[in-house]
């Protein structure tokens, strides 16, 4: 019994085939085209997937942090937790855990960086050993074993040997980190004792923790709880911003390629409507012109978003995204070496698909369609 | 088998530089016979065709293609019996370049759904008989003025029509090629088809192979 369906599935097999062999006929129009498309797709691509993937790892770096921070302020601005705040802060329900800490930033003269120096107990870290992070190490050349001096801000000479090299797996998190013991923090920044930096609260509920804020605030008026959820949101923004600016600076690029591809998508050449009419008068449809024209814009905006999609993703989580890096990763003088976790986000992929491949076919289409409700006996004039 | 009632064409209508190409043409075609179409420039040969041959659509009057009101019908249906019915063959050939001579031929066959190994059969067939099987796979336009035509004309037939519509379809070509022209009509003729054309060189409109001259000036028809 023959197949109802195939003539219909051949026509569309024949209009496929033209159109192949019609990008073919105009090899250098098309593929300077797809080029320019595919790089544009590639710039936003990669420019949203390092954004996302950046985001994504601030989450990650952040679930390991405490869910509430308490710092005491003073005339608005951050100040040393005096002693006794700990108690006073007493039985909360719903802390499991709560922990004065103690940290403080260094600068040091001869790489002209900025350290976190932070106070480790001392079963972690031993009395006159310190483990630094790996790009803070090689910033200074430093290994296990080896022994450092940092003049601290008193003018005192101190002498540190490091236990170790932090593991480059957390470098985003510990690129500039210096690990000492409590005794040696409070001697090289002449800490007063009893005094930290501010409070670690961990709380195994998410939805008690604002309520462990509300209550902390009450307790300690001249205090702030500061909450992980918030950082998180403050660095999304940032990323944001981030990824904003770089939008504005490359929206000259987008603005010029659309001006190309409507030019070329639109502008149908006196070749292509001569062909248009030879087309129609042998007896092809309107409808068959216009669905060969819609599957080569098809075609190669698919094409063009694949390898831009495509090569972005190498970019990003192959290479670390080198053309973005140093403007969406922030600035820094020790960068920290790390590699991205592929993360991908399925409305950003639909967003950017939306954008460049809609527009453009619908750009195809207008001019091909006036070409082809045009009267087939323009051939015999 | 097609009969014109009264046609008139008028092209820009209603506009300062409206003109009328044809202006009342009555006229009956036989079948199986080759109907050539004699004038000077701008005396509506070509246009007539195209009206005959589906392309376009009189102004007013009737066209019948086998007893069938076609002048009317909406520009689908039009195409389709353009498809099935008539074979074009053009003064300029108006074949796609960048493609092969075979591409070309088998074009026309495309909205029909036929498969490719049909098509692509049926157009070695017609290089065969055209004696230019050798030239099946070069571009058109690597071929000679003649080896254009034949493959014009192998795609005016792939859709193995009953009319044949050529429109001067000698203007480009020397003696001996337009010799082996009507030479190839008659076959036409033999195989059964209605061939319409328009010309003004001696050598088609004297030639035995056609059977009838139409005369046409100013849009309207002259002695037969």
């Amino acid at each position: 019994m023959p197949n109802l369906a195939s003539p219909w599935l051949e026509k569309q097999r024949h209009l496929i085939d033209f159109t192949l062999a019609s990008l073919g006929r105009r090899k250098t129009k098309n593929l300077g085209l797809l080029v320019a498309y595919a790089l544009l797709v590639f710039v936003l691509a990669s420019l949203a997937l390092f954004t996302n993937a950046l985001r994504t790892e601030a989450t990650f770096v952040l679930a390991g942090s405490p869910e509430v921070i308490l710092q005491r302020m003073v005339a608005g601005r951050h100040d040393l937790i005096p002693p006794g705040y700990l108690d006073k802060i007493g039985r909360i329900r719903g802390v499991q855990k709560k922990e004065g800490r103690l940290w403080g930033y260094y600068y040091d003269p001869v790489v002209n960086a900025n350290y976190t120096f932070m106070a480790r107990p001392a079963e972690e870290v031993a009395s006159g050993t310190i483990m630094v992070g790996a790009t803070l190490a090689r910033a200074r050349g430093l290994a296990a074993g080896n022994v450092i001096s940092f003049r601290s801000y008193s003018g005192k000479l101190f002498a540190f040997k490091v236990a170790s090299v932090l593991s480059p797996d957390s470098e985003l998190l510990s690129a500039d980190l210096v690990l000492v013991s409590e005794a040696d923090f409070r001697a090289f920044f002449e800490y007063p004792a009893g005094h930290y930096t501010d409070i670690a609260l961990s709380v195994a509920n998410p939805l008690e923790v604002r309520n462990i804020a509300a209550k902390l605030a009450e307790a300690l008026p001249d205090s702030r709880p500061i909450l992980r959820e918030e950082v998180l949101r403050t660095y999304q923004s940032v990323f944001d911003w981030r990824e904003g600016i770089v939008l504005t600076v490359l929206s000259g690029a987008i603005l010029a390629f659309v001006i190309l591809a409507w030019e070329k998508a639109s502008g149908l050449s006196a070749e292509e409507k001569r062909e248009i009419g030879i087309l129609k008068a042998i007896g092809w449809e309107t409808g068959d012109v216009i669905r060969m024209k819609l599957w080569e814009g098809l075609l190669i905006s698919l094409t063009a978003f694949l390898l831009g999609f495509v090569g972005a993703y190498i970019h990003v989580f192959h290479f670390g995204a080198p053309i973005f890096e140093p403007v969406l990763k922030g600035w820094a003088v020790l960068y920290p070496r790390f590699t991205l976790v592929p993360a991908v986000d399925g409305l950003q992929i639909a967003t950017l698909f939306f954008f460049t491949v809609f527009p453009y076919t619908a750009a195809v289409l207008v001019p091909i369609w006036r070409a082809a409700i045009t009267d087939p006996d323009a051939v015999m004039r | 088998m097609i009969e014109l009632s009264n046609i008139k064409k008028a092209f820009n209508q209603g506009k300062p530089n409206e003109y009328w190409a044809l202006n009342g043409i009555d006229l009956t075609l036989e079948a199986g016979k080759v109907t050539a179409f004699r004038g000077p420039s701008g005396s509506g040969k070509t246009t007539l065709l195209t009206l005959v041959g589906c392309l376009s659509r009189p102004t007013s009057g009737r066209v019948r293609f086998r007893g069938e009101d076609i002048s009317g019908l909406p520009e689908r249906f039009l195409t389709e019996i353009r498809r099935q019915s008539f074979g074009f063959i053009f003064q300029q050939f108006n074949l796609i370049k960048g493609l092969s001579a075979l591409e070309n031929v088998i074009l026309p066959g495309f909205p029909t759904g036929r498969p490719r190994a049909e098509l692509v059969a049926s157009a070695s067939q017609l290089f065969a008989q055209l004696k230019l099987e050798h030239r099946l796979h070069a571009k058109v336009e690597w071929l000679s003025g003649g080896e254009q035509q034949r493959v014009a004309i192998a795609r005016a037939l792939i859709n193995n029509p009953q009319v044949i519509i050529a429109d001067e379809p000698t203007a480009n070509l020397d003696t001996a090629l337009c010799r082996e022209f009507m030479a190839i009509l008659e076959s036409f003729t033999a195989a059964g088809k209605t061939v319409l054309l328009t010309s003004h060189d001696p050598l088609v409109v004297e030639s035995s192979a056609v059977h009838r001259v139409v005369g046409i000036r100013d849009g309207k028809l002259t002695d037969d």
